[in-house]
């Protein structure tokens, strides 16, 4: 039962403690189903916008609207259910012993009975392409292996919205194409931000620009992406 | 919370900031030992403290908003000298309900406690909100403190903020997945014990990180020609005003204990 | 505690003067000797590692769980530390940690860390290692007994450090020792399951992920004089306390050293008659002297910033 408005942000602004101002005035809207990616050279503010989309910053002005539910104290239990984070480094997010546990615990959070926890984690892993893999230590794998299984964290909770931050940085040739089809399977709302703008040509439809902190470009990835002086101008290459 | 936040250094270039570290530190530790030999009662004496206390935080040129805040870190510990107030003395000042009754004597304990702390409290943040830990440790190195814990101060220093992110980005991969839909049964969280044990798998993998990030940076030492002789930087030698000024700092900070001691104590 | 949350940090003001030295003595004491073992133990690559495990230490206080309501529970470390690291290295680790937020987050007194090392430091780790190995050893290979011994040695090494701090706390004569020993001790009976929780979790981690770290000599080893030292530090705070807590009033008379001191001061205040000072015999007087005194720095120091401004931006 998706809202027809995934995502819907109003005049967002915010400053970092030290003064940085990182993101200003940024007003956004994604469909459901919708896949965006979300460019910008470093520094630009991307992952600054994620992390206000399930309210682990709060927005010092403006608003945020996740899946119809306003981002704010009250809803941040429905809100990160909602809404499926991956970060961009996969050892940030994997803190249990076993694959298992670390798949499970969103579902163990919210209290599910064990059997029916182990069968969405094989499921998850399945989907992920990492069957099998439960008792293993999450530690041990592989930095491709732990993205798939970051991945997997976060299926299991079925979320309306999947908010990637670098999905590929630092995947070998192989491990990012096998992550770029793994994606392409995916049905949520995607939002990639990313500066692979390669992958961005293969699963997104719609490019969102960003560069210091405000929306400089929005459109059909074939146009932007096919804008080459654009790119340059904001410090990105096809 | 921000890590970079936690770091209380203000940069600036007020009067004190461009003191020379050996005198800040010198002063704030004579400071803080005679408050702390300061007898209970000792008023006219603690106020020239709190005078000279707040005379350096105007030369430092330390936001009072700044400097509030971080003091009142003492603040849950004063719950451990409360009991003062009632079991202290034999002076009854106000009897309150379930008998217990407030003493003079104690309560002069337990203001003098908390003004020790406070005081206490104002220098040390005046001295680290001038001084880099690095000059700090420069000092501490040259007045004896071991070469090989200042350098392992030194390396702790330096990646203190660079660990505390991976803790924060730990806490908010965990926070993204504690979601909690409208319409499942159940309370949310778990139990106890189990979000206790998962946030021991926190622990050990910023410890396991730790360790993996240790081997990269001895690494990196060995390849500059680093051969296990921890080498620091030497102090710059004082200039006789820095002298005057830290010796006749302790003479005062002396005379007023000296003071206290004779009429109070 | 804004940065740690286990309240054992022991701000200024709050040790006398005599416990606040007898303890960094002890602190300096078993620092110098852990500074010599380590050298001879870990070669050459002691400074990295040293100097970011305490950074994870440091960290890792920040990682918490929600008890309930506003409240949340938080690691310490001694006892993780020594479990991985063995009994010196973790001393040392454990100094950076408590020294740093005590110099430069004033999270715990200046004058006051010699106590607060000892306390954390050296109870934390040697009752730590006591309980851990001593855990292992009536266990031995069964894959459960690490976390048993991480938990029993977590909780051990907070409950036995906070009886140590309400101690120190009687002896200043700043909180009686028949409310200090069971608020304290009760408060971290209960916090030290949450190190005991947090430290088997840590354990189980390492141990799934490498563990080779928790096979390697320091790890394994044990070291007699502190097992030992740990047992016996356990017991005598473990007796001490709860006798101190029934005779408040013995500590109280040694804090205040009322009769040690006064006999030194007697004979000074003769010596300077009332009539050489009358302004300060008057007490009022002295106070409102203070305030005036007091006033007239704290204008000083204002003008002379003021002054120092001009002259700045006269200079530019």
């Amino acid at each position: 039962m998706a809202a027809p408005v995934a995502v819907s942000i109003e005049g967002l602004s915010f400053a970092y403690p030290d003064g940085r101002q990182a993101l200003r005035d940024i007003s956004l809207r994604i469909a459901s189903g919708e896949k965006v990616g979300l460019v910008g050279p470093n520094g630009a503010g991307k992952s600054t916008l994620l992390l206000h989309l399930n309210g682990l910053l709060q927005s010092q002005a403006g608003q945020v609207h996740t899946c119809g539910l306003d981002v704010s104290n009250g809803n941040l239990g429905a809100v990160r259910a909602a809404v499926g984070m991956v970060f961009q480094d996969p050892n940030d997010q994997l803190f249990c012993p076993t694959v298992f546990e670390d798949v499970a615990f969103g579902l163990l959070y919210q209290g599910l009975p064990k059997a029916s926890v182990q069968a969405r984690v094989a499921e998850a892993l399945a989907a992920v392409g990492m069957e099998g893999f439960e008792s293993r230590s999450s530690y041990r794998l592989s930095l491709g292996e732990k993205k798939r299984i970051a991945l997997a964290t976060v299926l299991v909770l079925q979320p309306e919205i999947l908010a990637l931050d670098e999905p590929s940085a630092g995947l070998d040739p192989r491990a990012r194409r096998s992550l770029i089809e793994l994606l392409a399977t995916l049905h949520p709302t995607l939002l990639i931000a990313t500066h692979d703008l390669a992958l961005v040509q293969e699963l997104c439809a719609r490019v969102v620009v960003l560069d210091e902190g405000g929306v400089v470009a929005d459109g059909p990835a074939s146009t932007i992406l096919g804008d080459a002086p654009l790119l340059a101008r904001h410090g990105l290459e096809l | 919370m921000n890590p970079s936040t936690l770091d209380p250094y203000r940069p600036g270039n007020s009067l004190l900031h461009r003191l020379d570290a050996q005198v800040k530190v010198g002063l704030t530790l004579g400071f803080i030992v005679a408050t702390a030999l300061l007898p209970p009662g000792a008023w006219p004496i603690l106020i020239l403290l709190f005078a000279m206390a707040l005379s350096a935080i105007i030369l430092a040129e330390l936001r009072a908003g700044f400097v509030l805040a971080r003091t009142m870190l003492a603040l849950p510990f004063m719950l451990a000298a409360l009991p003062l107030l009632f079991t202290v003395g034999s002076t009854p000042l106000v009897s309150l309900p379930w008998g217990w009754t407030l003493m003079k004597e104690g309560l002069v304990r337990a203001i003098n406690v908390a003004a020790k702390a406070w005081l206490s409290l104002l220098a040390a943040l005046t001295l680290t909100a001038t001084t880099p830990f690095s000059e700090i440790l420069v000092v501490l190195r040259a007045w004896g403190m071991p070469r090989l814990l200042a350098s392992i101060l030194g390396m702790t220093w330096r990646y203190l903020f660079v660990l505390a992110g991976e803790a924060q980005r730990l806490l908010r991969a965990r926070a993204a997945r504690s979601g909690h839909p409208a319409h499942t049964p159940g309370r949310p969280g778990g139990t106890l014990a189990w979000r206790a044990q998962v946030t021991g798998g926190m622990a050990g993998n910023l410890f396991l990180r730790a360790t993996d990030r240790a081997e990269r940076i001895y690494g990196a030492m060995a390849a500059r020609g680093y051969d296990g002789e921890p080498r620091t930087f030497p102090q710059p030698p004082s200039t006789v005003n820095s002298r005057l000024l830290l010796f006749g700092g302790w003479a005062l900070l002396a005379l007023l204990t000296l003071a206290g001691l004779l009429f109070w104590g | 505690m804004l940065f740690s949350p286990v309240p054992m940090h022991i701000p200024d003001g709050f040790l006398s003067v005599l416990v606040s030295v007898i303890l960094w003595i002890l602190s300096v004491a078993g620092i110098g000797y852990a500074l010599k073992r380590v050298g001879t133990d870990l070669g050459e690559r002691q400074v990295p590692l040293m100097g970011i495990l305490a950074a994870a230490i440091f960290a890792g206080q920040m990682l918490n769980f929600s008890v309930t309501g506003g409240t949340s529970g938080h690691l310490m470390g001694a006892a993780l530390a020594t479990i991985v690291l063995g009994p010196w290295a973790a001393l040392l680790v454990m100094v950076c940690v408590v020294g740093i937020q005590a110099v430069v987050f004033q999270d715990g007194g200046l004058l006051a860390l010699g106590a607060n090392i000892f306390n954390m430091g050296i109870v934390g780790v040697a009752v730590g290692h006591f309980a851990y190995r001593t855990v292992c050893r009536f266990t031995g290979d069964k894959p459960w007994a690490i976390p048993l011994g991480g938990f029993i040695a977590g909780w051990l090494s907070i409950f036995i450090a906070s009886l140590a701090c309400a101690l120190q706390l009687a002896l200043s004569g700043t909180s009686p020792a028949n409310i200090a020993v069971p608020a304290m001790g009760g408060i971290h009976a209960l916090i030290g399951i949450g190190e005991g929780l947090i430290t088997a979790g840590a354990l189980a981690f390492i141990a799934a992920a490498r563990g080779d770290l928790l096979q390697t000599k320091a790890a394994m080893g044990s070291s007699k004089p502190v097992w030992a030292g740990g047992g016996i530090l356990a017991v005598l705070l473990a007796i001490a306390s709860p006798l101190a807590s029934a005779h408040p009033d013995g500590l109280e008379w040694v804090a205040e050293g009322r009769g040690f001191l006064d006999l030194a001061q007697d004979p000074l205040y003769e010596i300077i008659p009332d009539y050489v000072l009358p302004g300060i015999a008057n007490e009022a007087l002295a106070t409102i002297l203070a305030g005036i005194v007091g006033v007239i720095l704290v204008l000083a120091a204002a003008l002379a910033v003021a002054y120092s401004r001009r002259r700045m931006t006269e200079a530019r």
